[in-house]
């Protein structure tokens, strides 16, 4: 459903995607893990054009888009991949001056136009889903993170994405808060919705995710089941990176 | 009734009813329109091909660097020379928006720049495009920050229009003028002048307040920062 093919991208000198390739299916969650400025946030946010590669193509079902340095894709392949994608912010990034609700409703009123009594159900059942249905007139400021992050996980799946994107989602949270959210990520994936997570956070990759993506340097080094990447890791460097997440974690078996 | 209080109660009336025919209009009329510019010279600047934003930092570096009064002499004494001649009140207004378009400029532009860009790519991520995040996320954003700065600008209007005087407006401070001329009392005419600004500068530090707790009210809750 989705496909990355040859994705570059720089940062002025910084060289921080070499040539991404990577194939997402329909109903599958995975997890791009690596070390820091391994590429991680900026292959997810590339694939909602939050940051537009320089070369490469992506696929995200019906909707091909082609990368030119220094070139914008065409405005109408830009939105119908923004309304393809949902995405999840590390730092939450609900809208301060909007409700619970409001923030939860906004796409649906302004991008597509529902009706205000349609869009309400929507948003309250989606609010029942990640647990938040009775904060709805809460302002976000109010809010602990955790309730924060479900509420924008909410507001995220509002207009149907075909696929979430997660950056970082957990790293904000404290443990407790953390588990709130990784339950909420769990149980959509149960329901079959496509994810495609950036994470430190070996909890959410190890109980969610079907598929580990290992990057770093800008270079995919190792793909395979969550269960085989984490356990036996066919490079080295992989090998190595497993390791220290586990050391913060010394009675973790999986 | 002693004398100087018979003067005051007479004077008043007059001085009351220059400042809701002239100096009330002039001040808001010059905001609206000086808000207006100021808006569309902030965006101008922040999102505009770079030869226009550097018309508007000119624009903005020509009137924040001249005295007002200069500019209403300019305005009104000045222009009929190159064949542009306009009454007393139009031309104050011309001078007036043109200033407060320079000031509140830097303040708009200021707090559009303070909304996070976390904030637009939340709006962007879910299929908004740049108008709609104007509208529906950044602007909401920013009015909060803007208001404090945008209401000092206002009251300090209100004392600027007196400058209007100057070239032959008849606002309150005029009709002070006028008043004192014939009555020999400036000491008496000028406070009470003053009173009546004060007053009028009161009731819409009032409102400022009121409206400065109701757009950030999202953010007066407990519990923010966390």
């Amino acid at each position: 459903m989705i496909r990355l093919r040859g994705i570059e991208k720089s940062f002025g000198d910084l060289h921080v995607l070499k040539g991404i390739d990577l194939t997402i299916a329909e109903g599958s969650v995975t997890a791009l893990i690596g070390p820091s400025g391994s590429g991680k946030s900026t292959l997810l946010r590339s694939v909602n054009l939050l940051e537009l590669p320089q070369a490469g193509t992506m696929s995200l079902g019906d909707t091909t888009v082609t990368f030119h340095a220094g070139a914008r894709p065409p405005t109408e392949q830009l939105y119908a991949v923004r309304r393809a994608t949902g995405m999840v912010f590390q730092d939450f990034q609900l809208f301060a001056h909007r409700s619970v609700l409001g923030n939860v409703m906004e796409s649906l009123i302004t991008v597509h136009r529902w009706s205000y009594a349609q869009a309400r159900e929507r948003a309250l059942s989606l609010l029942d889903k990640v647990g938040m249905r009775h904060k709805a007139e809460a302002w976000p400021a109010t809010l602990s993170g955790g309730q924060q992050q479900r509420v924008a996980i909410a507001r995220a799946l509002a207009p149907s994405p075909r696929v979430l994107l997660c950056d970082e989602p957990t790293s904000a949270l404290d443990p407790e808060l953390a588990a709130e959210v990784v339950e909420v990520l769990g149980q959509l994936a149960k329901e079959g919705m496509t994810m495609l997570m950036a994470t430190h956070d070996l909890r959410l990759a190890a109980t969610i995710a079907h598929n580990v993506v290992f990057l770093d340097g800008g270079y995919v080094v190792e793909t395979g089941s969550a269960r085989d990447v984490f356990t036996r890791p066919s490079q080295a460097r992989t090998a190595g990176f497993v390791a220290s997440l586990r050391d913060a974690l010394p009675d973790w078996s999986i | 009734m002693p004398p100087w209080l018979s003067l005051m109660w007479t004077s008043f009336w007059p001085l009351l009813w220059a400042g809701l025919a002239f100096t009330v209009p002039l001040t808001l009329l010059s905001f609206a329109g000086g808000l207006a510019l100021g808006f569309l010279t902030a965006l101008t600047r922040l999102f505009a091909p770079a030869w226009l934003a550097a018309v508007a930092r000119f624009y903005v570096w020509l009137i924040r660097g001249t005295p007002l009064m200069v500019q209403l002499f300019i305005i009104f004494y000045g222009l009929p020379s190159v064949g542009i001649v306009l009454d007393a009140f139009p031309a104050a207004l011309i001078g007036f928006v043109l200033n407060v378009g320079a000031y509140t400029s830097e303040v708009l532009r200021a707090a559009i720049l303070s909304v996070p860009k976390g904030q637009w790519e939340a709006s962007y991520s879910i299929g908004m495009t740049w108008a709609q995040t104007m509208r529906r996320t950044v602007l909401p954003l920013a009015t909060r920050v803007a208001v404090p700065p945008l209401s000092n600008s206002f009251i300090a209007l209100i004392k600027d229009t007196s400058l209007a005087a100057a070239v032959t407006v008849p606002e309150m401070f005029q009709a002070a003028q006028r008043i004192a001329s014939v009555t020999y009392e400036p000491l008496i005419l000028y406070c009470e002048t003053a009173l009546i600004y004060l007053l009028f500068s009161s009731v819409l530090s009032t409102l400022q307040n009121r409206l400065e707790i109701r757009v950030a009210r999202h953010v007066a809750n407990p519990g923010h920062g966390r």
